[in-house]
């Protein structure tokens, strides 16, 4: 547009903007409409998420249960558990449990998901190979691998056995308990492996020409273009790994029909939290556990927000 | 070395991990669906043998008549095609509106969104749990299926990732032409993001249908149960029915494999992680 003729007639550009106000307003829709497709979403999230969030603070501080309705102790059910050797013992055995899954979880993942992001005969097959673990049913497979575990006459302690290695005790073992239940979860890893290979494919692939150009081998393709921009779904799935890590509950419950043999090694925050609501109706003091649980997690998701601007690069910026 | 022959190893390099790689996802499964298959005297031989002998196809027929399977399948069903319907018809909808529309609040709605996400299910779950005592609902499947209608925070957010990448000018042609905001999401955005409606909906359908938390909270009698915990009545006091069970977790795993072989393309193109912030 020339300037003068934008400068001499003040009054068209301002109803040109006004046009292009009403147009823009026109074709983005109005605050009415949005909220009017978002209120399912609005309906569920104050019904169960932010009520249920709210009454179980308040539970937290009484000792309620389904049968009685309880009365309000303050902070008796929060000192109660600080002495209470169970929390401290299913606390430490999340945590270790969690320490090693998460990174583990991502180290595999990722070099999974690259494997599975070449381009070979019989994809296809390979992705559903790798996905299956993540269809079977956590009971069976839990069962299953207390079979493929079991010190007698398991598939693992077998192969072990062919290479001249006595196996150890497994599940059954005080010190191999947790660590079985870590290859088992890794096991079925297959969702942040569909998430990075997403992340895989968002990768354009100029990048990789513009390095090849430049002569790059596999190794600095690998560490300057392709994990540099991975890093936002590694964060993603990181926040979401953690949070799963902390809920550990159907494998090690199922596996030990609830008991968390042997000698509590395996017994989760979650599946304790679980026995006192719901075995022993102690609602409260499980509301109480549960606040613990948020509290903790979400410290974590803000130290790893707070780690995030040093390694997670977004492309385009 | 010639380029190409070097980028060949290299390729055939990475088969062989990808086949013994292969090999650690697909031998628990393998033994699962050999189990599945043998008579309960071969479950324990050691060394462990791979073919059953014979090969014992009554243990289908028994694991059904064992639990009430084809009431379990029924249930498990009806909760699975249900819920997963609730997540397609509000997920979409929810997230279109916070990749397409403008309104007041839409960028602290989707703050709260992500936030929700980092809620456990445990903090919730005990009053979630008393609230439908009270209604009622325990004892039922609605609380297995009922919230699904309202949005699931983790479809919304893939849901409106697709939804940013689809172009505006589509939607702005029919707008000018005078569609309803409702015409234009149901009639044009929503076929365009058929794949990741098929994703977000095929995650709820594998996340529900072996779920096991769900149905134990809130499924107190045996005509109500889904096959997740019908899986645990083969375990009992007097030891675990193996070939029964692997059968029934073979059945219940074949049909969501078939699933995703032939959906697995569209599938993928339906996940889009461009533009998270």
């Amino acid at each position: 547009m020339k300037r003068d003729v934008k400068n001499s007639n003040m009054q068209t550009s301002i109803d040109g903007a006004l046009a292009r106000d009403t147009n823009k307003k026109l074709l983005k829709g109005s605050s009415l409409t949005g909220w009017l497709f978002a209120s399912p979403w609005v309906i569920g999230l104050l019904l169960f998420y932010a009520f249920p969030l709210f009454s179980s603070i308040y539970f937290s501080f009484t000792t309620y249960s389904i049968l009685q309705p309880g009365e309000f102790v303050g902070l008796q059910n929060y000192r109660q558990l600080f002495s209470d050797e169970l929390f401290w013992k299913s606390i430490y055995n999340t945590i270790y449990f969690a320490v090693f899954f998460v990174p583990l979880s991502i180290i595999i993942g990722v070099a999974l998901a690259m494997m599975l992001n070449m381009k070979v005969k019989g994809m296809a097959i390979y992705r559903t190979i790798f996905f299956l673990p993540t269809l079977v049913p956590h009971v069976a497979l839990a069962v299953l691998w207390m079979w493929l575990l079991n010190p007698g006459f398991g598939l693992v302690n077998g192969a072990l056995d062919m290479v001249g290695i006595t196996g150890p005790n497994w599940l059954g073992s005080e010190f191999w308990s947790k660590p079985s239940l870590i290859l088992m979860s890794l096991w079925a890893i297959g969702q942040p492996v569909i998430i990075y290979l997403a992340g895989l494919g968002d990768i354009p692939n100029e990048l990789y020409e513009a390095a090849e150009v430049d002569g790059a081998n596999w190794l600095q393709k690998t560490f300057k273009v392709t994990l540099p921009l991975l890093t936002p779904v590694i964060f993603f799935n990181l926040v979401m790994g953690s949070i799963g890590a902390f809920q550990q509950f159907t494998l090690p419950y199922t596996m030990t029909q609830g008991q968390g043999t042997p000698a509590n090694t395996l017994t989760f925050y979650v599946m304790y939290l679980y026995d006192n609501a719901f075995k022993f109706f102690n609602m409260g003091y499980a509301s109480a556990m549960a606040w613990i649980l948020f509290i903790l997690i979400m410290a974590l998701t803000a130290v790893i927000f707070m780690t995030s601007k040093r390694w997670v690069h977004y492309q385009g910026k | 070395m010639q380029p190409h022959i070097k980028k060949k190893i290299q390729l055939s390099l990475a088969q062989i991990c990808l086949i013994l790689a292969s090999a650690f996802f697909i031998i628990p499964f393998l033994w699962m669906v050999s189990t599945s298959l043998k008579p309960i005297t071969q479950v324990f031989t050691y060394p462990p043998e791979w073919i059953p002998n014979p090969f014992q196809w009554s243990n289908y027929v028994d694991a059904t008549e064992y639990i009430p399977f084809f009431t379990y399948l029924k249930n498990t069903t009806v909760i699975t095609v249900l819920s997963t319907l609730g997540v397609i018809l509000s997920c979409p909808l929810v997230a279109y509106s916070f990749a397409k529309l403008e309104w007041k609040g839409r960028n602290v709605m989707f703050v709260i969104t992500i936030a929700v996400m980092m809620i456990p299910m445990q903090v919730t779950m005990i009053p979630l749990f008393l609230l439908f005592n009270k209604i009622g609902w325990v004892g039922t499947p609605l609380p297995l299926i009922v919230p699904a209608f309202f949005g699931v925070p983790f479809s919304i957010f893939l849901m409106r990732q697709f939804f940013m990448g689809l172009p505006d000018t589509l939607r702005d042609a029919a707008k000018i032409d005078g569609a309803s905001e409702f015409r234009i999401y149901w009639q044009i955005m929503l076929p365009l993001a058929k794949p990741a409606v098929l994703a977000v909906g095929l995650f709820q359908f594998m996340n529900v249908w072996t779920d096991f938390i769900g149905p134990l909270l809130y499924l107190t009698e045996e005509s109500q149960y889904t096959l997740s915990l019908g899986l645990q009545q083969f375990q009992s006091q007097k030891g675990t029915e193996w070939g029964l069970m692997m059968a029934v977790s073979t059945m219940m795993t074949l049909p969501i494999i078939v699933l995703f072989f032939f959906m697995q393309k569209t599938f993928m193109q339906g996940i889009t992680f461009s533009g998270i912030k």
